[in-house]
């Protein structure tokens, strides 16, 4: 397993070279200019050259990568452009929103459509399958802006529970931090409870027709024993690997909640990025996302040993 | 083992709903003390000196002060500056500080800081630059006195030294003024109402102001950014937030006190709130124009640019854009109606479509149906729409046009291409200029007629230039007044640029609000909380 580990690890380094090399010419080709945002409505082309020239925009593009790259090796990601910051403070400051984001929703999504895409498949057809798969299309066809502000007019305008934006860092209080995510978890767990349930109710269903199942009912086991110890453990892998493919997703997916509730997490820099043509802070960000990605696939891959006895890497 | 577990998760429990019982009492304290507001745009650059960015300029306003203040009339008034002088020939200014005045890091502001802080700010602004031309020296003969040598007696002195709107003449340490003024600050030192609390700043966040326990303010009374600058609120946080409606919201629900800029269709919404009153806060608000490229076809016609200018009427463009007519108002004058140098006198220009006598122009013109490349920022809510009418007001007067989408970043480094149009170049783009950018021929951007130095279109012309020379030469209003509506009759002459109708975002407050004051900028001393 260690050696798998290793080799796996391994193979990172050429994936993320891929993607920095990808990205960095992706940003490059593409029309805008930083000088331009950056000297304002009023900036004439002298001014225009002069920001260029100190951003270094006017070397080469190849030197531009070399410099860059060799920074990154070293662990520095650069200067941004515009909030005169590291990159890689920028991205410290802004990954606690995300993942606690990501990680909130995730587990919302986890805890309801776990029981919920069960109960489904041991039901099949029944009024509760009818229910959940009638919620998992509507839940996925509903774009989650959408979601977002219907909870917010409920919740946070009509009612007044909840606040309509912002996030509360875990270090200023739970209280603050667990009210502020609420809203923001809630419209994006709707889609991946959607998504999960169906997938789940689809892996118990097919675990349920196996002939282990028919073997534990005659011996007289308990039907939750059944679902939950059996159907769903031998369910799990395609589970577990959708859970794990949502929680890559959640990183890079999670830019329309943060807008809608005004949460500065890596997706908000990264449009802002994009927008500001700060051209260092969006290489580092899609670099830290690209390692994100593979190592929660890496994950999924390993948690397959645990799952399924049988898998030997 | 099994109580231990249950006493931790009841203990974990009970502390986590403290903590929510206790956050809105705590909330609630905290918002007596502090403002919050959501400004128009997010702040990238703490150098308002470096950039000409208009939240940039906010920040300016919050933590440095200025020589001159401009009242909400106009009217220059001195705000660092105690007294001033100036000799017979006109060519030696001595100017008196107030007594008194300190810099947050507890230094006291002298002259040689006033010297350093003119020549850094002259080094990157236009107005300052050409009243720099006339300078023979600056001179700081003791602590509270700068003086302006004088080559030749420059008319705008006053005007170039408390010019509202970006680049603003904010005053820093001597030490941090000395910078180049292409190297960007790194510390903000001022000696303005607010200080800026660096260690809460999360830039794309929030930017956080605290009170200057420091500064003075003047006793006169606050007018536009001129006379008393109290604070009333202790705290002020600039929140970011990008999307319209979530900062309708926000301000529907009393999470933020003040909404700087609200979209155009969110203005129905918020009048009916009665939680919410709205206010303007930009004296004059700002103007809508189409620019064009001089340096390539078919706009580097002087009779093509005539014709369509006779082809663009304000009042679909404004109906269009603006919707509300509360909100819009017609305007011929290049100098936004409201302002000193306003003047009905505008030639041929009258701001109503014509597009019978824009065709027989055409026609004359020998346009041979070059293709109109017109840029149309589809993610701007303020401009977006400008370019579908213009299109469709050009095309009703014979104009082939191209109208080419994009985002406003794609657009603003589009524009400074030279190219011709159709190898990435353009005809034609649409903007929007605050009032107080554009109150005089040596600050409005269009009226830059140096040709490739100047602004994006790069007009040339000598005589619009001299007209500029003559009017930063007068020493009388009614000389000023007369040199402006001259350049702005060459303006209309050689068609720098099409205004095509003024309008007005109010900024959208919770009705606790108080004090704010209309000014050039937007800025937030004199603001109570009730």
């Amino acid at each position: 397993m260690l050696n798998f580990l290793g080799k796996r690890l391994l193979a990172t380094l050429p994936v993320l070279l891929v993607v920095a090399i990808a990205v960095f010419m992706i940003i490059r080709l593409t029309p805008g200019d930083p000088a331009a945002i950056i000297g304002g409505d009023s900036a004439t082309t002298e001014d225009l050259n002069r920001i260029r020239m100190q951003l270094g925009l006017t070397e080469p593009l190849w030197t531009q990568f070399a410099i860059w790259a060799r920074g990154v090796i070293t662990g520095d990601f650069g200067f941004s452009y515009f909030l005169n910051k590291p990159v890689s403070t920028l991205i410290l400051q802004r990954m606690e929103p995300t993942l606690c984001l990501a990680a909130g929703t995730l587990l919302m999504a986890v805890l309801i459509s776990l029981p919920l895409g069960t109960l489904s498949a041991w039901r099949m057809g029944g009024w509760l399958d009818r229910i959940v798969m009638g919620f998992s299309v509507t839940g996925f066809s509903v774009p989650v802006f959408v979601i977002g502000y219907i909870l917010i007019y409920v919740f946070a305008l009509e009612l007044r529970w909840f606040p309509v934006q912002g996030y509360s860092r875990i270090a200023d209080g739970i209280g603050p931090w667990a009210i502020k995510l609420l809203l923001p978890c809630l419209t994006l767990a709707v889609t991946y409870v959607a998504l999960l349930s169906r997938v789940t109710r689809a892996a118990v269903s097919e675990a349920l027709t196996e002939d282990y199942i028919r073997t534990a009912r005659a011996k007289g086991v308990t039907e939750w024993t059944v679902l939950g110890h059996h159907a769903l453990r031998n369910a799990a892998v395609p589970v577990v690997t959708v859970i794990g493919m949502s929680a890559a997703m959640l990183m890079g997916g999670v830019v329309v909640t943060e807008t809608v509730f005004a949460i500065p997490g890596l997706g908000q820099l990264t449009v802002d990025a994009v927008l500001s043509r700060d051209f260092p802070v969006l290489q580092g960000v899609v670099l830290f996302f690209a390692l994100v990605y593979v190592l929660l696939n890496l994950l999924v891959d390993l948690s397959y040993l645990i799952l399924d006895p049988r898998i030997r890497y | 083992m099994k109580k231990t577990m249950l006493r931790t998760l009841i203990s974990a429990g009970v502390m986590a709903m403290a903590g929510l019982a206790a956050s809105p009492a705590i909330a609630q304290a905290d918002a007596q003390s502090t403002l919050r507001i959501v400004p128009t745009t997010n702040i990238t650059v703490l150098d308002p000196i470096w950039t000409t960015a208009y939240a940039s300029r906010n920040f300016g306003y919050m933590v440095y002060d200025t020589l001159f203040g401009t009242d909400a009339e106009g009217n220059i008034k001195p705000q660092m500056v105690d007294t001033w002088t100036v000799s017979d020939d006109r060519k030696t200014w001595t100017f008196k500080l107030r007594a008194g005045l300190e810099f947050s890091d507890g230094t006291p502001v002298t002259g040689e800081d006033v010297v350093s802080s003119i020549k850094r700010w002259a080094s990157r602004d236009s107005f300052g630059g050409l009243m720099a031309k006339s300078v023979d020296a600056y001179e700081a003969p003791d602590a509270n006195t700068f003086v302006i040598k004088l080559n030749e007696p420059f008319g705008m002195v006053l005007e170039a030294l408390g010019k509202p709107s970006s680049n603003v003449l904010f005053i820093m340490p001597k030490r941090l003024a000395d910078t180049p003024g292409d190297t960007q600050l790194k510390e903000v030192v001022g000696s303005g109402p607010y200080l800026f609390n660096a260690d809460e700043f999360r830039p794309g966040e929030r930017v956080v102001f605290v009170k200057n326990p420091k500064y003075k303010p003047r006793s006169d009374q606050p007018s536009g950014t001129a006379g008393a600058k109290n604070v009333y609120t202790n705290r002020v946080e600039w929140v970011i937030i990008r999307d319209p409606q979530t900062a309708m919201n926000a301000l529907l629900n009393g999470e933020v006190d003040i909404y700087e800029q609200p979209a155009f269709d969110q203005y129905p919404t918020l009048k009916a709130n009665a939680d919410i009153q709205l206010a303007e806060a930009v004296i004059a608000g700002s103007q809508f124009m189409l620019r064009f490229n001089f340096l390539q076809p078919p706009f580097d016609n002087e009779k093509v640019r005539r014709a369509a200018m006779l082809a663009l009427g304000q009042d679909a463009i404004l109906r269009t854009q603006v919707g509300s007519p509360e909100l819009s108002k017609y305007c011929k004058s290049l100098f936004p109606c409201g302002t000193p140098y306003e003047s009905q006198n505008t030639g041929d220009y009258t701001g109503i479509a014509n597009p019978q006598k824009a065709k027989a122009l055409l026609a004359e013109a020998g346009y041979k149906g070059e293709p109109v490349v017109l840029l149309r920022p589809t993610d701007n809510p303020t401009i977006g729409k400008l370019p579908l009418v213009a299109k469709q007001q050009l095309e009703q007067a014979g104009f082939k046009v191209d109208m080419q989408a994009m985002d406003w970043q794609s657009l603003v480094s589009r524009r400074a291409r030279k190219d011709a149009p159709k190898a990435g170049g353009w005809s034609a783009f649409m903007t929007s200029w605050s009032a107080s950018d554009i109150l005089n021929p040596l600050t409005m951007a269009p009226m830059n007629a140096t040709g490739e130095k100047g602004w994006f279109g790069w007009l040339e012309d000598a005589k619009l230039e001299e007209i500029k020379r003559k009017f930063a030469m007068a020493q009388t209003p009614e000389e000023k007044k007369k040199f402006a509506e001259e350049a702005q009759l060459r303006a209309v002459e050689v068609v720098s640029h099409v205004p095509v109708g003024q309008y007005s975002q109010p900024v959208a407050m919770r009705k606790n609000i108080s004090g704010l004051l209309p000014s050039g900028a937007q800025i937030y001393w004199n603001i109570k909380k009730q």
